[in-house]
């Protein structure tokens, strides 16, 4: 094992997979300028040169479109977005397109393409460049949805979008980026659709999405300290598919049921896994099952409304104090993360 | 090939596509064909023109409208009629129906009815061509409307931007559905797309011979530069947007339009150029004769084949 940060790992997939098949490229606004996409495509121009590294123009619809083509020609495409919200200008490739390319031939075409996007929240970054959206692409068949936590994921999970032969959209929260975390040091993948118990517990279960995954440990963290409660975390990694197994016995066996998303919860993936349990742990539930998530407006830039709107440890904690009936932790003395004091890792 | 075959090659191609779609006609009453149709009458000969330039391995790119271009590139016409009918033995058992038609094994590889939509993905496609040093084209077919899309435009700026080996064919024939181009365009296609730096040649022939000269000579431009080529071709949808009537009635056009260009109709034209190069009368009956038959023994075989079973609704959705 080595330890190496988010970013790392994903540049490491990149390079990887690039020097082990000719038919990868990575292309993208800004993938070959001088930040790289949060250095996560550090070197890759340079190694491979721009005939597969390469920036585009401003045309986001296109250059989905683009990659459609490349991949059912037997290349593999990983189309790169900055930002989650510029990705909303290829929704009609998407949905209409790349979903539907290889159902509409009759099982003729391939389509290993990847889509990388960063999602979350930043710092002010106000309602154009902070969304998830992830509940609207897993809605959508033909696609899987991809939301690495740790560096050991963010490695294994892009490797094997990669070699998946659909597409394959991988949502990267940009507070990640810095943590770091143990990988194998030899040729590994983590498979699609197969959840991670992050934690193991037997008081409550919390599903947990993308950078709520470190929420939700810091709030395991404290009350196990202060209030000796044992909460489980279940990662499911990718939403779709979806590893509903893992889901479900968790909370047959905890009887509680916490789902911290990182996306707005009406029509969202949150409502899907509350559903999920519903049909499922009926008999063995104990409480109704609480969500958690976006507030239902835009995202606002001034740090107070901010705070307000995206989920945190903290709303974690008060949601399980109130499901088993504790009473209020002390959080005095306690250090919450946000942009200035930003999770380091490991987990 | 001696022009004599070119011609009567040509001649195939376009009488099949006129006979394909009057079976269809003939046919739809009767509601077995539970698809919408985006007939072909009256573009027949920018298609096969085009087609008939391009090589077995260069691939095509189609919209809702592409029965012709199924039928030039020589998809299979069993498994034509059957997608039709929405049989298993359809190019895609059912799934894709009249709008989403291809043919991957004979080089036409997909088609959408979100107009514009297929223009990047062939540009992906030429890129790939490239990218592997592949010794071939790719086409892709769009009408007047979808040059308004943004797409469109980033399509055209990134294949000159990459210099890729693509010929865009705008198949011109004044219609979005039922609105007219002048409603429509601020500019001329011609000359909008030229600042591009791309090659663009435009006709309102509807002589397929001479559209397979001109589509010949960007085939080989292209091949030679490695560059993208336009062809912007006009054409008169003799039919409604959608269905098999005739919908002059309506009043949005007029049907001095269709006499005028039912003269220079592709099928006659090209029947009349084989006569006058000296094929016979009987040779041009054999050649007719073997489409009917074929297009006859396909609808056949097509109505008596079975529906998918309903299972099939799950398959091909992921790889």
């Amino acid at each position: 094992m080595i330890t190496i940060t988010y970013r790392e790992a994903i540049n490491q997939a990149l390079v990887q997979e690039m020097e082990r098949d000719p038919a990868v490229f990575v292309y993208g606004l800004d993938v070959a300028d001088h930040k790289r996409i949060f250095g996560t495509t550090a070197g890759l121009v340079e190694k491979f040169g721009p005939g597969r590294c390469f920036i585009t123009p401003l045309a986001e619809d296109c250059m989905t479109g683009f990659g459609l083509g490349a991949a059912i020609n037997g290349l593999r495409p990983v189309h790169i977005h900055i930002r989650v919200d510029f990705m909303m200008l290829a929704m009609n490739q998407i949905s209409n397109m790349l979903s539907s390319c290889r159902y509409m031939s009759g099982g003729k075409l391939k389509i290993p393409m990847v889509i990388r996007a960063i999602i979350g929240r930043g710092w002010g970054q106000a309602c154009q460049h902070s969304k998830s959206m992830h509940s609207v692409f897993a809605h959508i068949p033909g696609v899987k949805v991809v939301l690495p936590t740790t560096p050991r994921d963010a490695k294994g999970l892009l490797v094997s979008a990669i070699r998946d032969n659909n597409p394959v959209i991988v949502l990267e929260h940009r507070w990640l980026y810095d943590i770091s975390g143990e990988v194998p040091e030899t040729d590994y993948t983590i498979p699609i659709g197969k959840a991670d118990i992050v934690r193991k517990g037997k008081d409550i279960t919390v599903i947990a999405v993308s950078w709520m995954n470190v929420e939700a440990v810091k709030a395991a963290d404290i009350l196990q300290q202060k209030q000796g409660i044992e909460v489980e975390i279940v990662d499911p990694r990718t939403i779709c598919p979806l590893d509903e197994e893992a889901i479900i016995s968790s909370v047959k066996k905890t009887g509680h049921c916490i789902i911290a998303d990182y996306d707005w919860l009406f029509c969202g993936f949150s409502a899907e896994i509350a559903a999920l349990v519903s049909e499922h742990c009926f008999q063995e539930i104990k409480s109704p099952v609480k969500r958690l998530g976006f507030a239902h407006t835009p995202c606002p830039t001034t740090r107070p409304l901010e705070n307000k709107f995206y989920p945190n440890a903290v709303d974690i904690i008060r949601i399980i104090e109130d499901k088993l009936d504790l009473a209020p932790t002390d959080l005095s003395g306690e250090e919450f993360y946000s942009h200035e004091n930003k999770f380091k890792g490991p987990f | 090939m001696t022009e004599s075959e070119l011609n009567k090659q040509l001649y195939k191609k376009i009488y099949t596509i006129r006979m394909a779609e009057e079976k269809i006609r003939e046919i739809y009453p009767l509601d077995v064909m539970k698809t919408p149709v985006h007939l072909s009458i009256g573009e027949e000969s920018v298609i096969a023109g085009v087609c008939q330039a391009l090589t077995q391995k260069d691939q095509v790119y189609g919209t809702y409208r592409s029965h012709a271009l199924f039928i030039a590139k020589e998809g299979d016409m069993d498994a034509f009629f059957a997608e039709l009918y929405g049989k298993h033995s359809g190019v895609a058992k059912g799934k894709a129906g009249s709008m989403h038609l291809s043919s991957p094994e004979s080089g036409f590889m997909a088609s959408s009815a979100v107009v514009a939509s297929i223009i990047p993905v062939a540009v992906g496609a030429a890129f790939a061509v490239k990218y592997k040093r592949e010794d071939c084209v790719v086409a892709v077919f769009f009408g007047d409307g979808a040059t308004e899309e943004g797409v469109f435009w980033e399509s055209l700026n990134v294949s000159c931007l990459k210099n890729l080996p693509i010929l865009f064919v705008c198949e011109d024939n004044e219609l979005a559905i039922h609105a007219h181009i002048s409603d429509r365009q601020a500019y001329t296609i011609p000359e909008a797309v030229k600042p591009f730096g791309i090659h663009v040649y435009s006709d309102k022939t509807t002589d397929p011979s001479e559209i397979y000269t001109i589509a010949q000579k960007a085939v080989r431009e292209i091949r030679k530069t490695g560059k993208p080529f336009f062809l912007h071709l006009k054409y008169h949808r003799y039919l409604e947007h959608v269905g098999i009537n005739e919908d002059y009635c309506h009043g949005y056009r007029c049907k001095e339009d269709y006499t005028e260009w039912y003269g220079a109709d592709p099928v006659k034209i090209q029947r009349d150029k084989l006569l006058a190069i000296g094929i016979s009368e009987g040779e041009i009956r054999s050649v007719e004769n073997a489409a009917d038959r074929s297009i006859e023994e396909s609808v056949q075989k097509a109505a008596e084949a079975p529906f998918s079973d309903t299972c099939e609704l799950f398959e091909d959705i992921y790889a």
